[in-house]
C-alpha cells in the first residue's frame, strides 16, 4: 500500500476525479502554476492544461460566486480557499447562494460544487489563519460539511464531495498536510458524506473526534489506563452520522466529543445535545465536551500547543470523569 | 452544443403573448410584452394593498425597456442571472404571467411553486436562473456560467443584470475582473435607475455614468437610454454577438427610471421634486407605442386592443392564480438538497 502525505492524497483524488469527469475543473488561489501553498494541486496543470486548472486573483466572492454560476450550469468545479478564514468576505455565496439554489430553482438545478478549504492550528500562524470555523457553516439547509482527518479520509472525502450533487465544504485540518497514512486507493476508499466510523472500541465512553482531533483521541484512549473507549471519526458534521454515536452510546453509556474550536458555538455542542436529550436512558454519567477555551488561537508553538487538547489532557479528563461521574472543570478554568 | 442542464431554444414554446394576441409583428410583440409588465406590476402594488402578498415586493415599472430589450436580444438558451427587481426580466423571456404571480402570491401555481416568493423567480426552461436577493450576488455568478460555456465550447452566452446600487460592492468588482482576465461571454447589464434602495445614486457612488466603472478592468462599454427598447436591443444584440465570437465581456449602461419606491413600504418620498415627472414624460411604454404609430406598424386602435386585451388577459390569470393553493407543509421539506430528492 502507498505511504501517502494528506496533500498528496488530496491531489491524487483530484486527479482521479477530473480524468473521470470532464466536467470537473478548479480553481484557486495559486493552485495551478505553483500547484498550491499546501502542494494538493500537484501535477495538474501539467495534465489537464489551463482550461481546468486555473489561479484565480485573490478574490473569494469572484471565483466562489463563479464556481456557484458554473456548478448550476453543468460543471463540477473545486475551488480552494486557501486558508477557510478567507471564506469570510465570501460567506455569502456559501450559505445563501449555492446552499438555495436546489431550492430555489424549484428543484431543477443542483450546484454540485465542492469547496476545499485548510483549517486549524498547529502550524504557528497566528490568529488569523488558526481557525477551524465549522460553526460559520454549522446548520445551513443545503450544504454538506466534511472534515479530513488524514490522508486516507482527505482523498475518500474530496472524491465524495466531487460526486455529491449538492455543494460540499470539504475542511482539510492545516497540520497534517504533510502526515503520512498508509492506505489503498481507488473506488473502494470513496467514503460515503454523513458516515462516521468506529476506529478504535472499548467498552467504558464513546468519544467523537473530527479533523485534527481524531488522532489526539486515538492517542488519549490508547494511552488509557482502567478504561476504555469507542473512538469514532465524524468525518461529516452536514449531515451528522447519528447512528453510529447511538449505537456506541448504547453499548458505553459514557459521551465525550474533543473539540479543536472553541468551547461557545463548537459542534460537539450539537452531538451532545442530542445524546442528552434522545439517548437520555442509555447514558450512565453526564456528557461531556473538550474543547479549547473561548480565546483567539495563540501564536507560538507552546502557546498553540496548550490551545489544542492534548492527548493526555483528554486522557485525564476522561480518567476524572469515569471515576467521579461528574464533569471536570476546564484547564483554563484552573489556569485564569 | 447547448447546455448539458439548460434545454435548448428548440425546446421553448412559441411566444405565449405573440399567439395569444394574433401578433405577427416583432415589434408589435414587444410592445405587447412592456404592456403586460406594467400592468402586472401596477397591479403587485394593488393586490400588495390588499394584503395577499406577503413580506415585500420590488417593482420595476419605469424599467420596463431593458428586460425587454434584453430578452429580445437573445436566446432561449442564453443564460439570464437578474435581481430581485426581476418580475419584468422573468417575464420578458417567457415566464407565464401566471407563474410570475402565482410565485408572488406564494402559489403553487408559481414558477417555484410559492416556495420562493417576489424574490426568487426562477425557470431554467428560459435560462432564467434564481433571482438574487443580495445585491451584487449575481455578478460573479454570471461569470460563472460564463465559464461553463467557455470549458465546454458551447455557443451560449450569459447576462448579468443588476442595478447602480451594486456597483459599490465587492462581487461586482470581482465578477468583472474575473470576466476580464479569462475573457468570458457575459454581458453585464447595468440598470441605472439611479437609487440604490433608497438612496440617490449621487449619495453614494461619485460618478454618475456607471459605465465607467467597465475602464477599470479593460472592458468596453457602451451608454444606451434604458427608455427605448430598440435601443437596448440593439446594444444588447452587438454585446452577444461579441460574447459569442470569443471577444469577452461587455459592460453596458442602460439608463432608466424606477417609477416606485424601492419596495412596497417605501414612498420614494426623497426623490427630488419633479423629477418623477419628467421621467414620466419619457415613460417607455407610451413611448414605444408612439413610435410603432409613427413607423406605421400599429395604429392607435391596434395599440388600444393590445392594452384592453392584455388587461382581460391578467384578470382571468389573477383568477386561477387565486383559486390556486398556497404552498404546503411538505414543499417547505422537499428540495433542501438534491441529494435527498
Amino acid at each position: 500500500m502507498p505511504k501517502l502525505r494528506m496533500n498528496q492524497a488530496i491531489a491524487l483524488a483530484l486527479r482521479e476525479e477530473m480524468e473521470r469527469d470532464p466536467t470537473v475543473i478548479t480553481f484557486g488561489e495559486d493552485i495551478a502554476e505553483a500547484e498550491g501553498p499546501f502542494k494538493t494541486s500537484e501535477g495538474l496543470l501539467e495534465r489537464f492544461g489551463p482550461l481546468r486548472v486555473r489561479d484565480t486573483p485573490i478574490s473569494e466572492t469572484g471565483f466562489l460566486g463563479a464556481a456557484v454560476g458554473a456548478a448550476v450550469t453543468g460543471l463540477r468545479p473545486v475551488v480552494e480557499i486557501m486558508f477557510v478564514e478567507f471564506l469570510g468576505v465570501a460567506l455569502d455565496q456559501v450559505v445563501t447562494e449555492a446552499a438555495m439554489m436546489h431550492y430555489l430553482s424549484g428543484g431543477r438545478l443542483n450546484a454540485p460544487l465542492t469547496v476545499r478549504a485548510s483549517c486549524g492550528s498547529g502550524l504557528g500562524f497566528g490568529c488569523q489563519h488558526s481557525q477551524t470555523l465549522e460553526r460559520w457553516l454549522l446548520g445551513t439547509p443545503g450544504l454538506k460539511l466534511a472534515v479530513a482527518s488524514g490522508a486516507r479520509s482527505a482523498y475518500g472525502l474530496t472524491k465524495a464531495a466531487i460526486r455529491d450533487p449538492d455543494p460540499v465544504v470539504v475542511l482539510e485540518p492545516r497540520a497534517l498536510y504533510g502526515r503520512r497514512e498508509d492506505f489503498e486507493p481507488g473506488e473502494n476508499a470513496v467514503l460515503a458524506l454523513g458516515v462516521g466510523e468506529l476506529l478504535a472500541s472499548g467498552d467504558d465512553v464513546t468519544i467523537v473526534a473530527l479533523g485534527q482531533t481524531v488522532g489526539i483521541a486515538l492517542d488519549a484512549a490508547s494511552e488509557a489506563k482502567g478504561w476504555s473507549a469507542d473512538v469514532i471519526d465524524l468525518r461529516t458534521l452536514m449531515p451528522w452520522d447519528r447512528d453510529i454515536v447511538k449505537r456506541s452510546v448504547a453499548r458505553t453509556g459514557r459521551l465525550v466529543t474533543v473539540e479543536e474550536n472553541q468551547l461557545t458555538g463548537g459542534w460537539g455542542g450539537e452531538i451532545v445535545s442530542y445524546v442528552a436529550s434522545r439517548c437520555y436512558s442509555d447514558l450512565r454519567g453526564p456528557v461531556m465536551r473538550i474543547t479549547a477555551p473561548d480565546v483567539h488561537v495563540p501564536y507560538g508553538s507552546e502557546l498553540e500547543a496548550e490551545y489544542l487538547p492534548s492527548s493526555p489532557y483528554v486522557a485525564k479528563q476522561i480518567s476524572e470523569l469515569i471515576s467521579t461521574d461528574k464533569v471536570p472543570g476546564h484547564w483554563w478554568e484552573d489556569a485564569r | 452544443m447547448s447546455s448539458p442542464v439548460l434545454p435548448d431554444k428548440t425546446e421553448v414554446m412559441p411566444d405565449a403573448v405573440a399567439r395569444r394576441l394574433a401578433l405577427t409583428n416583432d415589434e408589435a410583440i414587444k410592445f405587447a410584452r412592456m404592456v403586460e409588465i406594467r400592468l402586472i406590476e401596477d397591479r403587485v402594488i394593488a393586490l400588495f394593498g390588499e394584503g395577499l402578498i406577503p413580506g415585500t415586493t420590488h417593482t420595476c415599472q419605469g424599467q420596463e425597456a431593458v428586460a425587454v430589450g434584453i430578452a429580445g436580444a437573445t436566446r432561449p438558451d442564453d443564460i439570464v442571472v437578474c435581481t430581485y427587481r426581476g418580475h419584468g426580466m422573468a417575464l420578458a423571456l417567457g415566464v407565464t404571467p401566471e407563474a410570475v404571480l402565482g410565485e408572488i402570491l406564494g402559489r403553487q401555481i408559481g414558477c417555484m411553486g410559492g416556495i420562493g416568493g417576489s424574490m426568487h423567480l426562477s425557470d431554467s426552461s428560459v435560462g432564467l436562473l434564481p433571482t438574487f436577493a443580495i445585491v451584487g450576488a449575481g455578478v460573479p455568478v454570471a461569470a460563472g456560467s460564463a465559464l461553463t460555456s467557455q470549458v465546454l465550447g458551447l455557443d451560449n452566452i450569459s447576462i448579468s443584470v443588476f442595478g447602480d446600487g451594486s456597483v459599490n460592492i465587492g462581487g461586482f468588482h470581482e465578477g468583472l475582473n474575473l470576466a476580464a482576465i479569462w475573457r468570458l461571454p457575459v454581458v453585464f447589464v447595468c440598470e441605472n435607475n439611479l437609487y440604490g434602495e433608497y438612496s440617490r445614486i449621487d449619495r453614494t457612488t461619485p460618478i454618475e455614468d456607471l459605465a465607467l466603472r467597465a475602464a477599470g478592468y479593460a472592458i468596453p462599454s457602451e451608454t444606451v437610454d434604458g427608455q427605448d427598447v430598440d435601443a437596448v436591443h440593439s446594444v444588447i444584440e452587438r454585446a452577444a454577438n461579441r460574447a459569442r465570437e470569443g471577444g469577452g465581456p461587455t459592460f453596458v449602461e442602460a439608463k432608466t427610471y424606477r417609477y416606485a419606491g424601492h419596495s412596497r413600504s417605501d414612498k420614494a418620498a426623497y426623490r427630488p421634486a419633479g423629477e418623477l415627472d419628467a421621467w414620466l414624460r419619457r415613460d417607455p411604454v407610451r413611448l414605444y407605442g408612439e413610435k410603432l404609430i409613427a413607423n406605421g406598424t400599429l395604429d392607435e386602435r391596434a395599440i388600444e386592443r393590445i392594452w384592453s386585451e392584455q388587461r382581460e388577459e391578467l384578470e382571468a390569470t389573477l383568477e386561477r392564480v387565486l383559486a390556486s393553493p398556497r404552498a404546503s407543509t411538505a414543499d417547505m421539506f422537499s428540495r433542501v438538497q438534491a441529494s435527498g430528492d
